[in-house]
């Protein structure tokens, strides 16, 4: 019987199945990070349990990391909690990337990097953005810390079978559109949570397409739509990612473990339970202009007028929205004017984002009014970016060069808006409070936000004088 | 874990959609590395203003309110963030009972690992509720999980639907890890035909 690739993955992982019951699957790759593991590390000391695979599991640190003087960690619970981390791993033998590794950075850009995501693995993480690594046609999803103590002791997990979905991507990217512009656009049209229950499937030439940091930002967004994970089949474009990286396998190996990859396609007649499209062709730059992920429109738009909305609890979320960021409706996106911008986290802060960023920013100076940064997804993409000159740009032209970190995507480091404070963010959350309490974030891409530093406001980045 | 079976509580309203994680506890409170002690961040900037006031509008700040252990909310409860926080924070503020038309995936699977009932009732049914606690001032429901009946004085009873492994979770107050353990043998197997990474 034709299979869906959620299916093939799920069957290949399966330990117990059983009616009525919640599946215990196999779990082959175990982050984790130091803000929803003490707990789990201290439930297994106090059950006398050990870490089942360690060899499966694998830590950094990256919410709590300073992106400036990153040795000199301020905030006494920050630290503490950092420090945990670390006797953790030492005690139970796990393996941690630390503020002194090259390969420390936020768990869904080094873990990819590293090459230690495969296709097919199955991948848990105490993080809801573990979703990214769907790019690699691997069932990657977002656990509680409960369950990170569960994975620890017993490599397994409970988990009932999702139903599926396909989001077919039609169409063609034009020009100064993004794979985030793609997200954050099924968002707004579908809402935050019309993939509640499900795991999406991308499929379509778009998404062929892309490359494997485009895809990362598309799955990395997943759980914005509700979706349990996000996947998009291996092909030959993540093989060439993948080859000559540190945890992928070499020669023979790697030639054997690319005709298994092969096999991860959902096959010929397949059906998904719910199938949706989107027509990438009619794209526009996306800009949020409310307080969920799924408030977002077009950047030739203007900001809705909130009695426009159908139903009532729509309405008094869209005035409550409105409200708190500050902004009256029917005005222009492209009239609102910001004062921070953030160029970094696991939704684009990738080697690619950051040269979209710099291509957009070269031989111009950001706004004097506007606070812009750059904070690099991981110590090698910061490298890398450096080997190619973009930290000059983006220092030229008046940006702060950070280190890596989550930074300001959650502001739990010292990187955060100021009460009132307007940011244009490559990140993946507008909530109430996400990057500073009171702080207003509106969603974009690397292009939109780097032209929206240099301009102060808004601008349709389609239109951008490249110089 | 303490096993659930029936529950008598003050019902609290928290009137929005898409309540996300980051509102239920913001992320300067999670760097604690214990479980407890969570519940006095508890939806913090709706519940105090910057400079540390009780905002009195906010429902849970209302007397009429305190001492609630029921929570009634709109569509899309606990959306966002994974972090187990948040099911901490609010059984620690109180609350034993979620009640709302659809929870995000990750929250309410966190909610049963903590001994919370998470009960999806229909719109109307949530609306129900919802101005029941604002005409009535110590509104009170009855939450029978065996029978998997809501009810309250005035002869409301609703009929909720939950998974009947969840519900037997909940009703024994079993322990994930101990279950899964009882199956080494055939993680092991599986285990001796897969390569390591």
């Amino acid at each position: 019987m034709s299979k869906t690739l959620y299916e093939k993955i799920w069957n290949n992982h399966v330990i117990i199945e059983e009616e009525h019951k919640p599946s215990i699957i196999y779990i082959d790759l175990h982050l984790v990070h130091e803000v929803t593991s003490p707990q789990a590390f201290e439930g297994l000391r106090l059950a006398n349990r050990k870490v089942r695979r360690p060899d499966l599991t694998v830590a950094t640190i990256d919410h709590n990391v300073p992106t400036k003087d990153r040795f000199n960690i301020k905030d006494p619970i920050s630290k503490q909690q950092i420090d945990a981390l670390s006797r953790n791993c030492k005690e139970f033998g796990v393996k941690l990337y630390d503020l002194h590794d090259v390969d420390q950075g936020v768990v869904h850009v080094m873990g990819p990097e590293l090459g230690l995501t495969h296709p097919g693995k199955t991948i848990v993480c105490g993080d809801s953005h573990t979703s990214t690594h769907g790019a690699f046609g691997a069932l990657a999803f977002g656990i509680g810390t409960s369950e990170v103590e569960h994975v620890l002791a017993t490599q397994c997990l409970h988990q009932a079978k999702s139903k599926t979905m396909e989001v077919r991507i039609t169409g063609e990217l034009k020009p100064g559109l993004t794979a985030k512009d793609i997200i954050l656009g099924i968002i707004a049209e579908h809402g935050t949570d019309f993939a509640t229950g499900y795991v999406i499937e991308y499929t379509g030439e778009v998404i062929s397409n892309l490359t494997m940091e485009e895809r990362m930002t598309i799955c990395n967004m997943s759980i914005e739509a509700g979706a349990r994970a996000g996947l998009i089949a291996p092909d030959e474009t993540t093989f060439e990612y993948l080859k000559g990286r540190e945890y992928a396998p070499t020669g023979a190996d790697f030639e054997q473990a690319v005709q298994q990859w092969n096999e991860l396609r959902s096959d010929e007649g397949a059906v998904y339970d719910k199938c949706i499209q989107f027509d990438a062709a009619a794209l526009v730059p996306q800009v949020t202009w409310g307080t969920s992920p799924g408030m977002g429109t077009d950047v030739d738009k203007v900001v809705p007028d909130p009695a426009a909305f159908t139903t009532e609890n729509e309405r008094k979320a869209a005035e409550k929205a409105l409200e708190y960021m500050g902004l009256a409706p029917n005005t222009k996106m492209t009239d609102i004017k910001i004062d921070r911008v953030f160029i970094g986290s696991c939704t684009n802060g990738r080697i690619e984002d950051l040269r979209a960023a710099a291509k957009v920013v070269k031989g111009y100076h950001v706004s004097s009014h506007v606070n812009a940064m750059v904070v690099p997804g991981s110590g090698r993409v910061k490298i890398q970016a450096e080997k190619e000159g973009l930290d000059k740009i983006f220092i030229d032209a008046g940006f702060e060069w950070r280190d890596a970190g989550c930074s300001m995507c959650l502001a739990m480091n010292p990187d955060y808006l100021e009460p009132g404070e307007r940011c244009a963010s490559t990140s993946n959350r507008n909530f109430e409070g996400r990057q500073g309490r009171d702080g207003r974030t509106h969603l974009v891409s690397p292009a939109m936000a780097a032209s929206a530093a240099i301009k102060g406001k808004f601008v349709d980045v389609r239109n951008w004088d490249f110089l | 874990m303490e096993a659930f079976k029936q529950h008598k509580g003050l019902v609290a309203p928290v009137d929005r959609v898409n309540v996300d994680t980051d509102a239920i506890i913001p992320k300067q409170f999670l760097k604690r590395i214990e479980r407890t002690g969570f519940g006095q961040y508890l939806f913090y900037e709706w519940r105090f203003t910057l400079d540390g006031k009780v905002k009195e509008d906010f429902s849970l700040n209302q007397n009429k309110y305190e001492g609630a252990s029921i929570l009634v909310s709109r569509a899309n409860f606990g959306c966002g963030s994974s972090r187990e926080h948040a099911p901490w924070a609010i059984l620690d503020y109180g609350f034993k009972v979620v009640i709302a038309p659809s929870f995000a995936d990750i929250f309410y699977n966190n909610c049963f690992k903590n001994g919370i009932l998470p009960i999806v009732l229909s719109e109307e049914e949530v609306e129900t509720l919802f101005q029941a606690t604002a005409k009535q001032d110590g509104y009170a429901l009855h939450i029978d999980l065996e029978q998997k009946i809501i009810s309250d004085n005035a002869g409301l009873q609703i009929q909720f639907d939950l998974d009947e492994h969840r519900r037997q979770y909940l009703l024994q107050g079993l322990d994930d890890i101990a279950l899964t353990l009882k199956y080494e043998e055939k993680i092991a197997a599986y285990e001796k035909q897969q390569p390591a990474i």
